[in-house]
């Protein structure tokens, strides 16, 4: 039984891989429309909004608020101070704390 | 040899870049080790999963499936749809990459997660193969690891630590967008819109899983493509 896993995980990896390859072939080097350019330069601050929103509500599912704070924290540092490390290592240690509390 | 040592320098530069997603992914390669177990697949199996896949939501889809009998077929197909995301991702990053790191393209398409395009998009300045590699090469590292050491090791990691660890990969989302919106209210109107469209799916909850943030990014970017026309201008002259 174990040893078929091993199509599965391949299967898996080809559809895996092969979305993140494709681009990279067909994209490179090549001068494309304006409108492309502007949709692909748009991409990574949508998938950060659609990375962060709605998951980040049910981080620390059991007790939501925890990850809220934690995040706001962050949110603020990073707004006042830039950086990434404060802000991830602060959020990491207010959200454990309020966890601790519960 | 001053290239080689500059090289050197980008490449530690984006070991150090990783250390958020060394920390975000460590708890959740961890707990996916720890699952797999308890699924009753093997440890080749579950290193062999992180190894060839590396794509967390996927993985742990597969776990579940695996458990409730489901097919392969079923399986694969689903997965395809829990990462297609990558696929804007990576069309994003082609854009941004120069000509000469061609050879590694294999390798970096390989380490295309949410995570490493997040950073990578938002890098100042030219994106060289020594950072990039550097970056992926330790962010995925850290996932093979961190699943084998929860197969091996179980709940090494308090259940709290690694409960409040959740947070990190949020954090480090944050942290990058949170410059960005400073710069251009655009930024902010098309990240908060994504978020409230990818939460209005979410919560319809008529789309296959994984879809809702497709869907979200090609709406919003679309009009984002609107948004940004007049910046594009000023973007070539520069360069």
């Amino acid at each position: 039984m174990s040893s078929n896993k091993i199509i599965l995980i391949l299967g898996m990896m080809l559809v895996t891989y092969i979305p993140r390859l494709v681009p990279f072939l067909f994209i490179s080097d090549r001068e494309l429309p304006k409108r492309l350019k502007g949709f692909l330069k748009s991409v990574p601050y949508v998938a950060l909004g659609a990375l962060i929103i709605p998951g980040v509500f049910s981080a620390t599912p059991i007790m939501p608020i925890a990850a809220i704070i934690g995040i706001a924290f962050a949110f603020i540092y990073s707004w006042l101070r830039g950086g990434i490390m404060v802000p991830v290592f602060g959020s990491i240690i207010i959200t454990v704390l309020m966890l601790w509390t519960r | 040899m001053q290239n080689g040592v500059k090289n050197n320098g980008d490449f530690i530069l984006g070991v150090k870049a990783s250390i958020p997603l060394v920390i975000g992914y460590l708890p959740i390669a961890l707990a996916f080790g720890i699952l797999s177990k308890t699924t009753g697949i093997s440890i080749i199996d579950s290193f062999l999963f992180s190894a060839l896949v590396f794509a967390g939501a996927s993985q742990f889809m597969a776990l579940n499936l695996i458990l409730i009998g489901a097919g392969f077929g079923e399986i694969i197909l689903t997965t395809l749809l829990v990462n297609f995301r990558h696929f804007l991702m990576s069309a994003s990053l082609a854009v941004k990459i120069e000509g000469n790191m061609k050879r590694w393209i294999p390798f970096i398409a390989f380490g295309v997660t949410d995570e490493s395009f997040s950073v990578l998009s938002f890098r100042e300045g030219k994106l060289t193969k020594e950072f990039t590699l550097g970056l992926q090469l330790s962010a995925y590292l850290s996932w093979v690891l961190g699943t084998v050491i929860g197969y091996l090791a179980g709940g090494i990691l308090p259940e709290i630590i690694i409960d409040g660890m959740g947070i990190a990969l949020y954090a480090m989302f944050t942290a990058i967008l949170v410059p960005e919106l400073k710069k251009s209210s655009k930024v902010l109107f098309l990240a908060l819109l994504s978020g409230g469209v990818n939460t209005l799916l979410n919560y319809l909850n008529l789309l296959p899983k994984g879809w809702n943030m497709i869907v979200s990014i090609i709406l919003v970017s679309f009009l984002g493509s609107y948004i940004y026309e007049e910046k594009e201008v000023k973007l070539c002259e520069q360069q």
